[in-house]
């Protein structure tokens, strides 16, 4: 498991899920999985958040919003893409509303499998992500404090 | 096995408001409004109910018919109406609250109106 | 002398695991009119009855939601067999009474957690959600799925439960009855939640009825509304009775579902004790020819799957009217003249499933 310096906030945005995703990223908050312990905590405000969790495919309304939560965010940012829709677009991949997963609009680090996924792999996607997030810090302080 | 009684009857488009309001009269609320395309017609189910034992007044509309509005009597009917206008493509007049085609914003406009089945032949045959 | 202004609420918003847009026209604090805009969610797949074979379709009819999954799939396999005449075995359809009682379980608990996280009562939406990991457990051990569950087919279920391991469910019942009880007991007497949701977007019985609601919106008004009464699957042998409050307002709606939790409970026991041996499914031979409206009891309200069938493997049309979109209209009429800072609690009253509302 990667070191974390800093407690990272996550925000979570429904691209166009059943819900199922949903509601196990919320279990993953609650006592039994409790990712509050990582000093992990839900945030509604992009601008206060370092991982970007979405769950569900991409549809037409939602790509704008998916977009514009992404941009608001401050760098160094990690996407996880939770579920299978996320990562392809899952059983409703041939929907006439469904573009496909969340790397049609953004970039994504890590992605979770299961229909829907369980609570361990969200959380065990999430640790990941902060692997990453820790990097991408890390090449950030290199180039002092810009992106590239 | 439990079988839902449900009848279903048919009625001009031109009867649906007299009808509607008959139905309010007697206390039925209404359950949906739900349309089915069936190639060269649609059918749109209005359903009715006071119990557990459903009534559905059928519609058969086509392309391009314009279809009256029940929120005058019925207030919530307007969820309903919206989804006919954004996904079949069918102008519904005189909606309460009318979305004007954002309630639904799919990626193809009116996914659910049919595909024109028959291919007009020019005069003469087709020739090929 | 007061301005109106119009304050975007959503798509994105704290309070709202799924997105759900709100136009709310205030006059200083108070909201004068409220406009839904929906469709984040959308994804069209009634129409992908025109790709898939009627069987598998139950998979995609189960992924409408993922909190009312099994009740959809189940819903779905009501239509497709009242169509097929398929005769499906008493053993599956109470184990089917048993897994919808489960998802109502979990839906509620679910969402009496996020209402108290609405109020601000945190220590009240953990403990309801830890509640919930509890009928989580037995429903995963049965079907091997949390939130998806994938056990219906047309003509029965996929997995018997044996009959130990449905005395040990019982048990487990037993177990946390008494802390489902507190939990019920806490919503109905702290002072906190009285004085959040006592009086707040009150709707009438008339409203109710006149606008449509269904579930627990239109009994917390007072209707006597639930299908369940009618006897699909093994209600009609359970001796079900729906719970209905008078007052109409948030802590109505409120407790309506607290205390169907319960209901739920007691109605497992009852299915449990009459279980009847036998056979899980029937054959399905053949392709559905005609059309069919069910409905049942989702744990939002009441629920139709429309199927029109033509005798080939994919059926013509599958249309689902779910509780949500239904309860939107009373919404926008909960929603006028109450104050901004309760419209996430009113907004939550309807336990909106937005997945559901736009398929």
């Amino acid at each position: 498991m990667s070191y974390i310096t800093k407690s990272p906030w996550v925000i979570h945005y429904d691209g166009s899920s059943c819900n199922g995703c949903d509601i196990e990223v919320l279990a993953c908050l609650t006592p039994l999985y409790d990712l509050e312990r990582f000093g992990i905590v839900n945030t509604g405000n992009p601008k206060h958040a370092d991982v970007f969790l979405i769950t569900g495919g991409i549809n037409e309304q939602s790509r704008a919003v998916v977009k514009n939560t992404y941009d608001q965010m401050p760098d160094p940012k990690v996407v996880v893409a939770v579920g299978i829709c996320a990562a392809t677009g899952g059983v409703f991949r041939e929907c006439y509303n469904i573009m496909g997963g969340v790397n049609e609009v953004i970039p994504v680090d890590v992605y979770v499998p299961g229909c829907a996924a369980r609570p361990e792999s969200i959380i065990d996607g999430v640790v990941r992500a902060l692997g990453i997030l820790e990097e991408k810090r890390a090449k950030m302080a290199e180039n002092g404090g810009d992106k590239k | 096995m439990i079988v839902q009684k449900h009848t279903i009857i048919e009625i001009p488009v031109t009867e649906l408001l007299k009808k509607t309001e008959e139905y309010h009269a007697k206390g039925h609320r209404l359950v949906q409004i739900g349309c089915t395309p069936l190639g060269d017609r649609y059918e749109i189910n209005y359903t009715f109910t006071t119990s557990y034992d459903f009534e559905s007044l059928r519609l058969t509309v086509h392309d391009d018919d314009i279809i009256p509005s029940i929120s005058d009597t019925y207030w919530g009917a307007f969820i309903y109406e919206n989804e006919l206008h954004d996904l079949f493509g069918f102008t519904v007049t005189g909606m309460n609250v009318d979305f004007k085609g954002h309630l639904f914003e799919t990626s193809v406009p009116t996914p659910f109106k049919n595909m024109p089945s028959v291919t007009i032949v020019p005069k003469g045959g087709d020739k090929k | 002398m007061s301005n109106r202004i119009v304050v975007p609420f959503g798509p994105q918003h704290p309070v709202l695991p799924e997105p759900i847009h709100l136009d709310l026209v205030l006059e200083d604090e108070r909201v004068v009119e409220a406009i839904p805009t929906i469709g984040y969610i959308h994804r069209g797949l009634e129409k992908l009855v025109e790709k898939r074979d009627f069987k598998d379709y139950v998979l995609i009819a189960e992924r409408i939601c993922g909190i009312c999954s099994f009740t959809h799939s189940v819903t779905y396999c009501n239509a497709i067999e009242q169509i097929m005449g398929i005769e499906v075995p008493p053993r599956a359809q109470f184990i089917r009474t048993i897994w919808m009682e489960y998802s109502r379980m979990h839906s509620h608990l679910l969402w009496l957690g996020l209402t108290a996280d609405a109020m601000g009562f945190e220590n009240l939406f953990m403990n309801a959600w830890r509640l919930r990991e509890e009928i989580l457990d037995d429903m995963e051990a049965t079907t091997g799925g949390r939130v998806i569950q994938g056990s219906s087919k047309v003509g029965g279920i996929r997995l018997d439960i044996p009959d130990e391991k449905l005395g040990e469910m019982v048990d487990h019942l037993k177990a946390i009855r008494p802390r489902l009880e507190e939990s019920n007991r806490i919503f109905t007497h702290d002072q906190t939640v009285r004085h959040r949701m006592r009086g707040l977007g009150v709707l009438t019985k008339e409203e109710a009825w006149d606008l449509g609601a269904v579930g627990p919106v239109a009994r917390g008004s007072g209707c006597d509304m639930d299908v369940r009464s009618s006897g699909y699957s093994a209600y009609g042998e359970l001796g079900f009775k729906p719970i209905t409050l008078p007052h109409g307002d948030c802590l109505d709606r409120c407790l309506v579902r607290s205390q169907e939790v319960l209901a739920a409970v007691d109605l497992v026991e009852r299915a449990v004790a009459k279980m009847p041996d036998g056979p899980i499914e029937e054959k399905v031979k053949g392709n559905p020819d005609g059309e069919c409206f069910a409905f049942t009891e989702q744990p939002r309200g009441e629920c139709m799957h429309y199927v029109k069938a033509n005798g080939t493997k994919n059926l013509v049309r599958h249309r689902v009217r779910t509780p949500t979109l239904t309860n939107i209209p009373p919404l926008v009429k909960m929603l006028a003249g109450i104050e901004l800072a309760d419209v996430p609690v009113v907004v939550l009253t309807i336990d909106p499933c937005i997945g559901c509302a736009e398929r």
